[in-house]
């Protein structure tokens, strides 16, 4: 049933010149005709590769059959016998780096895609309106899950399909975590992030909003409350600054605090809500990452004139997807690489005017692989600009871990759990996501979630199975 | 979502009210805050915590009215919802004997004063308040102060009631005269900076408690960082209380400022609004 006729298919995306007025969402999905043929060029192998790069371990060749036979609602189910949020895997997993880069298409020409597929049939069952599956008897025992963002939303749904009573405390006004505060509605409309949280309730998972773990409730409290076991899923939500002086001047945000005044907040629709926004004319942002595009990207939509990318090596190193930073370029998002800041220069009023910035050339690989980037002596240049998004990267938010004793943490303050289970040093208690790894993916969060779930329903029906706690 | 039990109206746009939030009650200790949001298009407001009371499980808040949140806030009645009312947030003050402290509240300072002086009061501490006001209508909780001090002093920018002047004046005779082991002061930027110069020069420790611009209250967003001591901090995760003698204060005063032209405008704009629905009501 291979489809020779077309190739990969080119996700239709509205025009740059018009998407950069709105924060409506730049690609637009696959038609129905087009997911279908793209489905067909599906090999099925027998022994799929794709799989393996999945973090949740989706049936891929099984719902893309299924999709190329038109089998539409049997697709969905496929996939969300793994993924409870296929419609926002579908627009923000690094599909490149995990299940496409596997697929034997790819070797000699190009792969599935994967990832617009998922999105496809995740939009078909969400205008069709989202069916609960039908749940096991509960079994009347309790777990808390602190943190609703993707490690958190899947590992609570995951119980909540095995019947157990599960509640989610989350310490914002509103449940998603990084996909709610970070990700800006053009890449991840906040509706779907809703539906996907309502179909989590929808499974009989409690979410108290506006708790925050460590400070309103401990560890302890919930214990004596009737939880028995706990996932962690705080994520990586410390902003690190570059700790050069200047970095407290006005005008200079962190990535953190610029996207959750706009996303969270909706600063963009002010004064329609409350929060305002300051957005200049010249804004730099400083940074390689997804989280750095998605801040130029908010900035131009904001009403800067100029948005440019401090990065200090070369675009080849930036961690951002390629994919994002093509969109931000082709917005008008001007990379300046190989570029570092020293201090940010400011006025009487104590406003920022300028990065000072030396260049950069990439010199011997480093611990990460990448070319350590090197200070040019004397090539020291100022960058006029009027707002500044520091976007260099998260650490462990300590407001949680300070709160427990006897939770052990790696030298950088991220949580210590078996790579396998979640099992943290604390008898019960299981962690995942960015509170483990660093800041990561959504979906490597996911696959954490569900790594957790099932542990946890271990430890619950068997806790002797986990020596180190005995 | 928390009701409003009691709401009282202190002085001219400043307003008390007493919370339903046993979640905060319970855990609250002095020196910490809470966040709250008023409608689904609002902003988060921090507000230092006034009073609590772990038994009844209520928490009061006393906040001025000087922006369209805070006056939204206050149009809210007895038996009202609070959307969201989150804490307790940053940490509590150290509640120990020092000796003798001196409590200075400043403004609506004042009702972020009384849980410090209460809870160091209950810990044997010999407590001296100094509270002042622009002028007397604009002075609350003269009872509730007198009640958690050995002595209390009152001052009003213009006479009014009390001895006239600013609270410094009063601090620095009592500095001149009497051994003090520490003081606290809340109150505007400027107060709190003119308090820590002058208890420098005598080396008493001085604890300030920090009122920068937060949008999460939980260390998210670095939105209310200051320097104290050339080290970069989170008033929301770190303090709110700082050491007086090393907050750079004049880099708060210009943070503070960052979205005036946006506040005016929201508050324009609500005015307006406000205008216009009552003049098709009537």
């Amino acid at each position: 049933m291979s489809n020779r006729f077309f190739g990969r298919p080119k996700m239709p995306q509205r025009p740059p010149e018009e998407r950069i007025r709105d924060f409506y969402e730049v690609p637009l999905g696959l038609p129905e005709w087009a997911a279908v043929e793209e489905a067909k060029r599906c090999l099925q192998c027998k022994n799929p590769q794709c799989v393996k790069g999945c973090p949740v371990e989706i049936d891929i060749p099984g719902f893309v059959g299924l999709l190329a036979q038109g089998k539409f609602d049997a697709a969905i189910a496929k996939i969300k016998e793994k993924n409870s949020l296929p419609a926002i895997c579908g627009r923000v997993c690094p599909q490149e780096d995990q299940c496409e880069v596997q697929c034997v298409l790819g070797k000699k020409g190009q792969p599935i895609a994967i990832g617009y597929l998922e999105r496809f049939l995740a939009d078909y069952e969400r205008d069709r309106g989202i069916q609960p599956p039908p749940l096991p008897p509960s079994r009347n025992r309790k777990v808390a899950v602190i943190g609703s963002g993707p490690a958190g939303l899947t590992c609570a749904g995951d119980l909540a399909k095995m019947g157990y009573q599960v509640t989610i405390f989350e310490a914002l006004h509103a449940p998603g975590g990084v996909l709610i505060y970070g990700i800006p509605e053009f890449r991840l409309p906040k509706s779907i992030v809703a539906q996907e949280v309502h179909y989590v309730q929808s499974l009989g998972v409690e979410i108290q909003v506006s708790r925050v773990i460590g400070k309103t409730y401990t560890l302890d409290d919930l214990r004596d409350a009737g939880y028995e076991a706990f996932f962690i899923g705080t994520g990586a939500g410390l902003p690190y600054f570059l700790d050069v002086p200047g970095e407290n001047l006005n005008g200079i945000y962190s990535a953190n605090e610029f996207l959750t005044r706009s996303n969270l907040m909706k600063a963009y629709l002010f004064p329609k809500f409350d929060t305002p926004i300051k957005i200049g004319q010249r804004v730099a942002v400083i940074g390689g990452g997804n989280v750095a595009m998605d801040s130029a990207r908010t900035a131009l939509r904001l009403g800067a004139e100029e948005v440019c990318l401090v990065y200090r090596r070369t675009k080849k190193e930036m961690p951002a997807r390629v994919e994002e930073v093509e969109r931000a370029e082709e917005e008008g998002v001007n990379c300046i690489i190989l570029t570092n800041p020293v201090r940010f220069v400011g006025n009487d009023n104590g406003w920022v005017t300028g990065i000072e910035c030396i260049q950069m050339e990439l010199g011997e690989p480093d611990e990460s692989g990448r070319r350590r980037p090197v200070p040019v002596p004397g090539s020291e240049f100022v960058i006029p600009i009027d707002t500044v998004v520091v976007a260099i990267g998260q650490g462990p938010n300590p407001l949680f871990l300070e709160s427990v004793s006897g939770l052990a943490l790696n030298r950088k303050g991220y949580i210590v759990a078996d790579p396998e289970t979640g099992a943290t040093s604390l008898r019960g208690v299981f962690a995942g996501g960015d509170i483990v790894t660093g800041a990561a993916t959504v979906i490597s969060a996911m696959g954490a979630g569900k790594k957790a779930a099932r542990a946890i329903e271990r430890f619950l029906e068997a806790p002797d199975s986990f020596p180190q706690w005995r | 979502m928390a009701r409003i039990l009691r709401k009282e109206s202190l002085a001219p746009q400043i307003k008390l009210m007493v919370v339903d939030a046993p979640w905060v009650a319970r855990k609250a200790r002095a020196g910490q805050f809470v966040v709250l949001r008023i409608t689904e298009q609002g902003e988060r407001i921090p507000l230092t915590i006034a009073d609590f009371d772990p038994l009844s499980g209520t928490v009061t808040i006393i906040f001025q009215e000087v922006g369209k949140s805070t006056m939204l806030l206050g149009t809210l009645e007895e038996g009202d919802e609070i959307l969201d009312f989150v804490g307790p947030l940053g940490r509590e003050i150290e509640e120990r004997n020092f000796g003798h402290v001196v409590c200075v509240g400043g403004g609506v300072g004042i009702a972020p004063t009384y849980p410090k002086a209460k809870a160091l009061k209950e810990k044997g501490n010999r407590i001296t308040s100094i509270i002042g006001a622009r002028t007397r209508t604009m002075l609350f909780w003269e009872d509730k102060m007198r009640e958690v001090s050995d002595e209390l002093f009152v001052t009003t920018d213009d006479g009014s009631y009390g001895e006239k002047g600013f609270v410094t004046q009063v601090l620095e005779r009592i500095l001149k005269s009497e051994k003090v082991n520490l003081v606290i002061a809340v109150g505007p930027v400027i107060m709190m900076k003119m308090v820590s110069v002058i208890t420098k020069p005598h080396g008493v420790p001085t604890l300030v408690s920090l009122n920068p611009i937060m949008v999460d209250g939980t260390g998210m967003c670095g939105c209310c960082r200051v320097t104290v001591g050339g080290k970069c901090k989170f008033t929301c995760v770190d303090g709110p209380v700082f050491d007086g003698h090393k907050v750079n204060f004049d880099e708060l005063l210009a943070r503070q400022r960052i979205y005036l032209e946006e506040e005016q405008r929201a508050l324009e704009l609500w005015i307006a609004e406000k205008a216009k629905e009552e003049a098709s009501r009537v």
